[in-house]
């Protein structure tokens, strides 16, 4: 855990951003974004560095949807859970994706290449049933095409 | 260079005196580019290179159009004026485009996109059932660069009020335009500026909510990545009519499209002096930054609102004080969403009168709908207020998917109602609505067929409403979860008798008692439900049925006599559970069916019963 530090580009937009006021949200985005989580180590360096108590931090991360404290799988899932997304099948999008990768949701697989999460609308209803993978939209996917769209991404089976 | 007010107008001149050429635009939201937007750019690039074409062609990246069932879009514009707008363009097509209809003038006869684009793009259509204000540049312009916005009038407006109008005569202008915020509740504009406008404070703030957080709308992400400029333009107006010399956007972090377009906005605003110290050489200076959102509902609520950009936990605070005169940082805050702040430079260049000839007697205006779910040409539409959800859906969307029956209109998202057949010809503006059990809300439409479930639907937005109620007051904490309970039990088939009078006894608690508008409103779409789908409910609880087998828990798959044994079935199950051998009676294995309905989609003799 301890070798986990936060890299100096990422310190010196933390200190950017120090006399800012209503700075935290956009620090932790930027942690984020460099780890694809927040490291438990790295809230007690922003803690330091903005001076503000952990406390405050944590309050914050779980309060946000999109703020991470596990690592996720090298690929991320994220299938949208929009009102059309849902209509048109969402939900039998994840159940299948859990039968297939044999995770439940919000989990990694065991060889860490691949985690689902249902995710708020994306802004794709034009295109339902949505997902993304690492940020790559699919759009109108049907259950029997999720195999080869995995497989475009390293899975076999 | 910065411009002065003059050099505004010069530039504007100097553009669109350059020639005419055969314009290619082709429609780069994240939609688009989702569908292949870019792949379509690039073969027309090339293409475009590889042939020695006759005439000039500039190619260009837009908006979104708005026609989202067929992504990825192309337009093509020629010098006469004339457009033909295809469909589902992928590289082959893309050649085609270039080859025939670049090459020669006329247009292809396929992958045209037809009704209802003859609304857009020949004025002369009648009736006009759509009309653009907010979406006016979305689609016809490149958002990257500000000098096709100055070209359509960008900037005109805050030149105007600066040269030529107080803050008083800007919010008498917007008071006559009748303008009401769109971002849900319908307040007047005018009422709000103006209340900040006469707090004294050392320091002012404007900020634009751009935390469009409801499922199934996407209207303010496609104004923010299709023409960012009007959003700036309205935030410097706002500044300047209350004496704030500081915005922000509060964008979802989801967006990052429009976050990018956004950011180049400001920018290339700052380098013509439209934004920053001394626009346009007047004193007046005015800076935008954004702030992410972090995937937060309740931060669409005002106050939630601002405690995040503040960098707190988003969690609302009783009001008064409201917060155009107590709002962020305890200052004078005028909040507005985009699309209302996209109305707000036409009606400073048009007047106010001019923009009150559109829509009803107490909503003026147009209003932005993405329409969503069980529809044929699935989109974002802009239509006058007082038009029927009837001329939406049939007339401009082209009516439901696959031939079936409407059922409902779901307007508001986790906090409306629904819309059902009897109120297809209400005429739709913020009163009627709000009469009939919906509301306006921020401009989701997700139409409904007779395939889903009501009760199940409104379990969705319980669900949603749940997970992301903050849990400070207990009405919309413990309420939301015990409707949530009940609802999710009667989608089981484990419904109680008085089920019904529980869940409308605890929505009306709710309704009072809650503290922000996330919790009063949150019981909506049971109310709603409740009110025009009694009976759907009483199935599902007394004869524990689902009457559109949408509920899987208590729908079985079993095959009957008309079975010819054809294997199209064992085939199409996902989990293998379907047994017999070919032209033989087929058996499902009860114990691993997981009800997906694919069998029962794809026997072509009605062979599958559901009940």
């Amino acid at each position: 855990m301890s070798e986990i530090t936060i890299p100096t580009e990422v310190c010196d937009f933390i200190r950017e951003w120090k006399g800012k006021p209503g700075n935290l949200i956009m620090v932790l985005q930027k942690v984020q974004e460099h780890f694809g989580y927040i490291p438990r180590a790295t809230v007690f360096e922003v803690a330091e560095l903005l001076e503000v108590p952990v406390a405050k931090i944590y309050g914050v991360i779980t309060f946000y949807h999109l703020f991470k404290l596990t690592k996720p799988g090298k690929n991320q899932i994220a299938v949208c859970m929009g009102t059309a997304c849902y209509l048109k099948g969402g939900e039998d999008l994840i159940q299948e994706l859990e039968r297939q990768l044999g995770v439940g949701i919000n989990t990694v697989t065991e060889d860490g290449e691949f985690s689902v999460e249902a995710v708020r609308c994306i802004g794709c209803c034009g295109l339902a049933p949505a997902m993304t993978i690492n940020g790559k939209a699919f759009g109108t996917v049907k259950t029997n095409e999720l195999a080869p769209i995995l497989a475009k991404f390293g899975r076999t089976q | 260079m910065k411009f002065s007010h003059e050099d505004l107008n010069l530039h504007r001149d100097t553009l669109r005196a350059g020639k005419t050429v055969t314009q290619v635009l082709v429609g780069m939201g994240t939609c688009g580019i989702a569908a292949g937007a870019k792949t379509a750019f690039q073969s027309l690039k090339k293409s475009i290179s590889e042939n020695a074409l006759q005439v000039e062609v500039e190619l260009k990246q837009t908006g979104c159009l708005g026609l989202c069932f067929s992504e990825p879009t192309v337009e093509v514009k020629s010098v006469n004026g004339t457009s033909t707008v295809y469909g589902n363009v992928d590289t082959a097509f893309a050649e085609r485009i270039v080859k025939e209809h670049l090459s020669t003038g006329i247009a292809l006869s396929e992958h045209v996109y037809e009704t209802p684009a003859a609304d857009l793009f020949d004025p002369e259509a009648e009736p006009l059932k759509q009309k653009r204000i907010v979406l006016r540049n979305c689609g016809f312009m490149d958002p990257e660069k500000i000098d096709e916005y100055i070209a359509r009038e960008g900037y005109a407006a805050l030149s105007k009020a600066i040269a030529t109008m107080t803050g008083d005569d800007i919010i008498e202008e917007l008071k006559t335009s009748g303008l009401r915020g769109r971002g849900g509740a319908g307040f007047p504009c005018w009422q709000k500026w103006g209340f900040s406008k006469d707090t004294d404070s050392d320091q002012k703030y404007i900020v634009c909510n751009a935390d469009e957080g409801d499922p199934g709308a996407y209207m303010d992400r496609s104004v923010l990545e299709g023409d960012p400029h009007t959003v700036l333009e309205a935030m410097a107006l706002a500044g300047y009519t209350i004496g704030a010399n500081q915005g922000y956007i509060y964008i979802r972090a989801e967006y990052p499209l429009a976050i990018e377009r956004l950011n180049m906005a400001i920018e290339q605003a700052k380098e013509r002096g439209l934004l920053g110290q001394n626009i346009l050489g007047s004193a007046f200076s005015f800076e935008i930054e954004l702030r992410l959102g972090a995937g937060a509902f309740v931060c669409g609520e005002e106050t939630a609102l601002l405690a995040s950009i503040e960098g707190k936990r988003g969690m609302p605070i009783p009001r008064p004080p409201f917060p155009s005169v107590k709002g962020l940082w305890g200052k004078p805050t005028v909040i507005n969403n985009v699309e209302t702040s996209a109305n707000i430079p036409m009606i400073i260049l048009k007047g106010g009168a001019w923009y009150a000839e559109i829509g009803t007697a107490s909503s003026k205006g147009t209003k932005v709908f993405a329409v969503t779910g069980k529809i044929k040409n699935s989109g974002l539409i802009e239509v006058p207020m007082g038009s029927t959800l009837r001329e939406i859906i049939y007339d401009i969307c082209g009516g439901i998917e696959g031939g079936k029956r409407f059922k409902a209109a779901q307007t508001g998202g986790p906090s409306g109602g629904c819309i059902t057949a009897g109120f297809l010809d209400v005429p739709i503006d913020y009163e009627s609505l709000q009469s009939i059990g919906s509301m306006m809300g921020s401009g989701g439409m997700i139409v409904m067929d007779e395939d889903d479930c009501m009760v199940d639907v409104t379990k969705f937005y319980l669900e949603f409403t749940v997970d992301e109620s903050c849990g400070k007051c207990a009405p919309c904490r413990v309420g939301g979860r015990t409707c949530y309970d009940i609802l999710d039990r009667i989608t089981k088939g484990l419904g109680e008798p008085d089920d019904i009078q529980k869940l409308t006894d605890i929505g009306h608690a709710m309704r009072k008692a809650s503290l922000c508008g996330l919790g009063q409103t949150a019981p909506n779409p049971v109310m709603s439900t409740i009110k025009y789908f009694e009976e759907e409910y009483h199935a599902h609880i007394h004869d524990k049925k689902c009457p559109t087998g949408k509920c899987k828990s208590m729908v079985t798959y079993t095959i009957n006599d008309l079975c010819i044994g054809c294997r199209l079935c064992a085939r199409a199950c996902p989990v293998d559970c379907i047994a017999g051998e070919a032209k033989e009676l087929h058996l499902i294995d009860q114990s691993q069916c997981i009800k997906c309905g694919l069998c029962f989609d794809n026997c072509k003799f009605e062979a599958i019963d559901r009940t």
